[in-house]
């Protein structure tokens, strides 16, 4: 138990490295122009130039510059917009990363709920037109680009049918911190949940379903059914229960990518002044140190948040314990 | 199948174009498939022909004959709340179908010449997904060990970067001043940029599940049989690893181009993918994002024909699985 968790633990360091690695390479090291160009923005002055080269390193070797960009990261956190004026960029990301955790976690609940639900069922009734229309349904969701379905969820709440009384509770785009009123975050968030929940929902439904008619030629579930155990019991009690290891390790990696700025689009349509719409907002100024340190933020969350989820499953399941 | 003896059984490749070809959801989509290319590949046609207009001009003073009436492109809002003009919407006629965008030109035309960016994209962004993966996978899962461990944690790396994020950071680095690769340059405008990002992002996604068929495939015994007869290493991997990965290269390719599509439309979106004055869906729902609540058509339009592409290919994926995983056939049919 204490070696697969060191074991572990030694993996995530390397991760952790490589991933700051391939972030660093892909904004300094593409080939192509002059980062410091990048970092300066458009049209700096000779005397910015060489401010930039001196400070990030730019005429030192590329580890000594990989090591000063942590450094400025991770550590002095002192890393700052040259397009802003100097506004510095890791007190920024604090300030979004509530609002995009109150996104996810409500969409998170929404997609869990719903596509156990779905599974579940189509997994009863399957081959017939329950089954069929539910996964159809769940495939449609998949198919779908999110920032369209806001901007079409936005054309139906916020104008076409804002005045009936089945949207006119919809607030205007934007966020409201739930400190300062938590019914009014509820209501500015839970359209923004619904849309970015409806591809998860498609994709867990769909695997869901898939798992439980996987399960029901196992032997345990034949056992189940000639104790002669209802069949809604079997297939909840060891059926869903069975599922939910393949549910609990799927879930632990989407989350992570949503929080770590997966929700990008879903922030933009819906003016929700999260991390992704930090990064938005950074892409059309060409703002380069604000995209590089969100991108790297969110690749350390989501590499800890992944060493995390396996060490809960280390913890659930006996078999990882001596797994490899 | 009660087989007659009379003829040798079908191979596997006709087997599973005949379950295919069963499955009537599959072919549907395969004919939706065919009807939106087709239909992209006619969009000069349609723009010279049907709508007498060039969608890639700016058409803001033009005007268009309704039912022997001229009529101005921009119009007068008939919303008071909203100032200035608003191009006009759908006419249902031959010219401005669909209606006009921001700049008066014509939406569907736009919509179809779009579409040959789009599915030209997904398509290359696909297959060179592939081609990268079957790479790295064959050789991290025939060569085993070190090799394999070092290109595996390589994947992870990449995989474990939320895949949007990955593109845009790309892209942003690219968009501005193009890629140079050695002796290669490629402009910043060049449609490669987006086929190499998206085909790079979604490479590990790719990759693991032909890795793992090879590594089933290399204790198999027609290999070790190959082995012991001294075929040389790569001979092997050309003539009995490869023939037997083409079946799950085959049933990624349509869901990777799902993927991709979506893709190319989030970054186009995000004016990182295709750049103006050439179209793609995604640049198209763009251009319609500040018209949303007034001519609500411009957005919906391109992006119901992304729904429609990836939901058929989408279809055809599932259909394609159920009908080359030969194992699962045999289950059902016993």
């Amino acid at each position: 138990m204490m070696g697969a968790l060191l074991r572990r633990l030694g993996q995530t360091v390397f991760v952790l490295f490589g991933i700051s690695a391939l972030v660093f390479m892909v904004f300094f090291a593409t080939p192509g122009a002059d980062p410091t160009a990048r970092i300066a923005g458009r049209n700096a002055s000779a005397q910015v130039m060489e401010k930039v080269r001196r400070e990030y390193g730019f005429d030192r070797s590329l580890p000594v510059q990989y090591a000063t960009m942590m450094k400025k990261l991770f550590i002095t956190r002192d890393l700052a917009s040259y397009v802003d004026r100097g506004e510095l960029v890791v007190p920024e990301i604090a300030r979004a990363a509530p609002v995009t955790a109150s996104l996810v976690c409500g969409a998170a609940v929404i997609w869990v709920v719903a596509s156990i639900i779905m599974g579940t069922l189509a997994a009863a009734m399957k081959d017939t037109w329950v089954d069929r229309g539910l996964m159809m349904l769940g495939l449609v969701g998949i198919s779908m680009p999110v920032f369209w379905l806001g901007q079409v969820t936005n054309l139906v709440t916020q104008s076409r049918y804002h005045d009936t009384w089945l949207f006119s509770w919809v607030p205007g785009l934007g966020y409201v911190p739930f400190g300062e009123s938590p019914l009014g975050w509820f209501r500015a968030l839970v359209i923004p949940w619904i849309v970015l929940a409806v591809m998860f929902i498609g994709i867990y439904s769909r695997v869901l379903r898939a798992d439980l008619v996987a399960l029901s030629g196992e032997d345990f579930m034949r056992t189940a059914r000639a104790k002669g155990l209802s069949p809604v019991r079997i297939l909840l009690w060891h059926g869903v229960r069975m599922s939910m290891i393949t549910f609990v390790s799927l879930f632990g990696l989407d989350f992570a990518q949503l929080v770590g700025g997966g929700a990008l689009l879903t922030e933009v349509v819906f003016g929700l002044p999260g991390v992704g719409h930090l990064t938005y907002q950074a892409l059309n100024n060409l703002d380069l140190p604000v995209i590089m340190a969100c991108v790297m933020y969110s690749a350390v969350f989501v590499v800890i948040a992944n060493a995390v989820v396996d060490v809960i499953h280390v913890f659930l399941d006996p078999r990882m314990r001596d797994a490899r | 199948m009660a087989g007659m003896a009379s003829s040798p059984p079908p191979g596997p490749w006709r087997q599973a174009i005949r379950a295919l070809g069963r499955n009537r959801s599959a072919m549907i989509a395969l004919a939706t498939l065919l009807l939106v290319t087709l239909a992209c590949l006619l969009a000069p046609l349609y723009a010279r022909d049907v709508a007498r207009t060039d969608p890639f001009v700016s058409n803001v003073a033009g005007s268009v004959m309704l039912d022997g009436r001229e009529v101005d492109i921009m119009q007068p809002n008939d919303n008071p709340l909203h100032l200035g003009l608003s191009p006009i919407g759908p006419t249902w006629r031959a010219s401005y179908l669909l209606g006009a965008d921001s700049q008066g030109r014509d939406l569907a035309s736009r919509l179809l010449y779009g579409g040959r960016n789009s599915l030209l994209i997904s398509s290359c962004a696909a297959v060179l997904c592939l081609v990268l993966a079957a790479t790295t996978g064959i050789i991290a899962g025939f060569s085993g060990g070190i090799v394999d461990a070092v290109l595996s944690r390589m994947m992870d790396i990449m995989w474990a970067v939320p895949v949007y994020l990955f593109a845009i950071s790309l892209s942003i680095v690219t968009v501005s001043h193009g890629l140079v690769l050695g002796p290669f340059v490629v402009r910043a405008d060049s449609l490669f940029i987006p086929v190499f990002i998206i085909a790079l992002v979604y490479m590990p996604y790719a990759a693991r599940p032909i890795r793992g068929r090879v590594m089933a495939l290399r204790g198999a015994e027609f290999v070790t049989a190959a082995r012991c007869l001294g075929v040389p290493r790569w001979r092997i991997v050309l003539r009995d690893i490869l023939p037997n990965v083409t079946t799950t290269l085959v049933m990624l390719g349509p869901l990777l181009m799902a993927l991709s599509l979506l893709a190319e439309s989030a970054l186009s979106f995000l004016s990182l993918g295709v750049q103006a004055p050439a179209a793609s869906w995604g640049t198209i729902i763009q251009d319609g994002e500040g018209l949303i609540y007034t001519r609500p058509m411009v957005a919906v339009a391109p992006g119901l024909a992304i729904v429609v592409v990836v939901l058929a290919l989408n279809i055809l994926g599932d259909g394609l699985r159920d009908a080359l995983d030969v194992r699962d056939a045999g289950r059902r049919s016993s």
